[in-house]
């Protein structure tokens, strides 16, 4: 067990490396630079700014090294645990970074549990009403869950809820909370807002989940083990719930490893719809502007994110299935 | 695209020589819901196709003065009569406290739909030139032609709009699945068939591309594109960053089939008789996995036409005057111009339609697929 996960945080490392190379070369392939968009935007504005001025804020920003010494700083920073300084916002991108973060972490979470808790029991239930009208109304509605865009959903929401019932739900805070420090009050404010983003995040994540739990379940429904517990006379329920139902949502954890991916993505588009304050809109903002060292950073910590939800589901698995623990010896 | 069903009578003794793509087609045919969806890809297909002559107006024609007109949805009755199908004119009325423009439908003009009339001037399929159109409203004064899924905020006919951005959502699709595909098989197959050191490398690579959060990378991708491009180039750039991390799914799929295949024993066979690599890959192999390959390409290209409309509607992916479902929604960004002319919306039901139908035309042929189904 210990080996297994020793050999998986070993990868790390190395997989790192390769994304920040992978963010850089990304962040460094639009023609030009910050500095290139930040005149022409002057330009636009009818200001307009002389040579040595650029010169010194490209030197003060680095942007006249070689490339392969831009990484270089660029890494050992992040290494020192600096991520550096938007250029667009002239601040720290911890400071522009933190909080959205943690938002962004949130909803990510609140979306997972909800997926569960709702996509379970669908599975269950449609998996032991096989071919009855209830299984068809899931089937029916996984299907459009799968195929309805998530912004499109969220459009649809906001407009019904506008249309309907007048109410105004962008955002994750009131105007009175959105700039305020943390407190009780805020947080309760935040609860209060995050359900809708939740529920239209994770829709086409709880059909999909909902499908393979159907799937395994009908699987381990006629094995043996479960004729033999109906045969002894477990009331039917019993029987699912504390047998084959446990084998069958074993691999719902496996899915975590792409499930918080496609949930960091997905967040990324509601955000933008709904005008979450998430990490979201400021990685489009700083890739329209190039402001190249926050996207980069940003889409490193995305990277992060997604090898950390691989490892904790790699470590569930492992946990659940003795055969995967074994695989290390 | 339809064999004639095998007669009634030797069904029985057919069963036993049918190739393994007709017998996929009989387990195919069982699913009827599949089936349908097969005929709306189909029709959505010939939409892509032509979509000039489905259009009742000329996708690009601007006209300040007619925007955001609501939908002239067909009427059927008139007067309480059941009718030939005729939309009604509209009229715009200035609010004069908000000075927005009011639509209002005029009950006393009718114009009757009409069927293969004469339109704007175009080339079918890009050849031949003609100006019949499927639908429209030949005896309109000019400028009020009417708009059946209204008009946006350049005043350009939604419908029309909506035609020829079917034929640039569904071919992203299409040609990004195509290289996905072909990227899949080579390396997959690669994998699968040599194993050892190449199928190592193949499968880590797959595995770095995998743990890449798609959206973030596709965004960075797509803003890299130079804005000066011209339409074309950036529609295939496109096609070509979505095909970039969606072939891992299928070089999965095509490796796994090669390794359980290469122990079977035609194949063991086929080699001890001294068949060359290339016959046991190509005639051999191949043939007993294609059916599904057909069917995780099926499933692929509606989570690529998904992948299109979400970058063009951050404004990262196709741009006006390109015009696709990703690019159309773009015009319903935000709350404000959704509340606006909720028909902008329109679009995203065309979306989930094609990529429902896709989906469950590929679960059917899934199905159908494996010869282990009951």
């Amino acid at each position: 067990m210990h080996w297994f996960i020793l050999k998986r945080l070993l990868i790390i490392p190395f997989l790192l490396l390769i994304f920040s190379v992978i963010s850089f070369v990304l962040i460094q392939a639009p023609p030009g630079d910050f500095l290139t968009s930040y005149i022409a935007e002057l330009a636009q504005g009818g200001t307009t700014i002389d040579q040595a001025q650029i010169d010194a804020l490209r030197r003060q920003y680095g942007l006249d090294r070689p490339i392969y010494m831009q990484y270089l700083l660029w890494v050992g920073n992040l290494l020192q645990g600096d991520l550096g300084v938007s250029l667009e916002w002239r601040r720290a991108n911890v400071e522009l970074i933190g909080e959205r973060l943690v938002l962004t972490l949130a909803l990510t979470t609140a979306s997972l549990i909800f997926t569960w808790a709702v996509a379970i029991p669908i599975g269950i239930l449609s998996a032991t009403r096989q071919y009855s009208a209830l299984d068809y109304v899931f089937t029916v509605l996984n299907y459009i869950g799968l195929a309805t865009p998530n912004f499109l959903l969220a459009l649809v929401l906001m407009w019904i809820a506008f249309d309907r019932f007048g109410m105004t739900v962008t955002g994750l805070f009131s105007p009175e909370y959105a700039q305020a420090p943390w407190s009780w009050g805020r947080f309760v404010n935040l609860l209060q807002h995050l359900w809708l983003p939740m529920i239209v995040l994770g829709v086409a994540g709880t059909a999909q989940i909902a499908r393979v739990v159907r799937a395994n379940l009908l699987d381990e429904l006629g094995k043996p083990y479960s004729e033999m517990a109906r045969a002894k006379g477990l009331p039917e329920w019993k029987l699912v719930l504390k047998y084959p139902t446990r084998v069958a949502i074993a691999p719902v954890i496996s899915t975590l490893g792409w499930y918080v991916p496609q949930l960091l993505s997905g967040g990324l588009v509601v955000s933008v719809v709904m005008s979450l304050p998430t990490i979201g809109p400021l990685l489009l903002r700083a890739l329209i502007g190039q402001d190249m060292y926050l996207a980069g950073t940003i889409i490193l910590i995305f990277c992060v994110l997604t090898v950390i939800g691989t490892l904790i589901s790699d470590i569930l698995l492992a946990l659940l299935d003795p055969r995967i623990r074994m695989e290390g010896n | 695209m339809i064999a004639p069903p095998p007669a009634k009578g030797d069904a029985g003794s057919a069963v036993y020589v049918a190739p393994a793509w007709k017998m996929t087609w009989w387990r195919f045919r069982r699913h009827k819901l599949a089936l349908v969806c097969l005929w709306v890809v189909g029709f959505i297909t010939l939409i892509a196709l032509m979509p000039e002559f489905f259009a009742t107006q000329d996708p690009f024609a601007t006209s300040a003065r007619r925007a955001y007109i609501p939908p002239q949805t067909l009427q059927l009755t008139h007067e309480g009569r059941l009718t030939w199908p005729f939309v009604y004119g509209v009229e715009g009325q200035r609010d004069p406290r908000t000075l927005r423009m009011e639509w209002v439908a005029d009950q006393e003009t009718r114009y009757p739909l009409q069927l293969f009339v004469r339109g704007f001037p175009y080339r079918l399929f890009g050849l031949i030139p003609t100006d019949r159109h499927l639908l429209g409203f030949a005896d309109t004064p000019p400028g009020a032609t009417p708009n059946l899924l209204g008009t946006d905020r350049l005043g350009r006919d939604q419908w029309s709009r909506l035609m020829y951005g079917t034929r640039i959502s569904l071919s992203i699709g299409l040609v990004a699945v195509a290289i996905s595909t072909v990227l899949g098989i080579l390396l997959g197959g690669i994998s699968g068939y040599y194993g050892g050191l190449t199928d190592n490398l193949i499968q880590r690579l797959i595995e770095l591309l995998q743990a890449l959060p798609p959206i973030p990378i596709w965004l960075a991708l797509s803003a890299a594109l130079p804005r000066t491009w011209p339409v074309t180039w950036v529609y295939f750039a496109i096609t070509v960053i979505l095909a970039l991390l969606g072939w891992t799914r299928l070089a999965r799929e095509v490796r796994g089939r090669f390794l359980s295949l290469r122990e079977e024993d035609f194949v063991v066979a086929a080699r001890l008789v001294g068949a060359s690599q290339g016959r046991i890959i190509f005639s051999h192999m191949v043939p007993s996995f294609t059916s599904h390959i057909i069917a995780a390409v099926t499933l692929a290209i509606p989570l690529m036409i998904l992948n299109e409309t979400f970058l063009s509607f951050l404004g990262l992916g196709l741009r006006p005057p390109a015009i696709s479902w990703g690019v159309l929604l773009q015009e319903a960004q935000n709350l404000q111009s959704v509340v606006n002319a909720p028909w902008l919306l329109i679009p995203g039901l065309f979306v989930i339609v094609t990529v429902l139908t896709l989906n469950i035309l590929g679960d059917g042929l899934r199905d159908a697929a494996d010869p282990y189904s009951s």
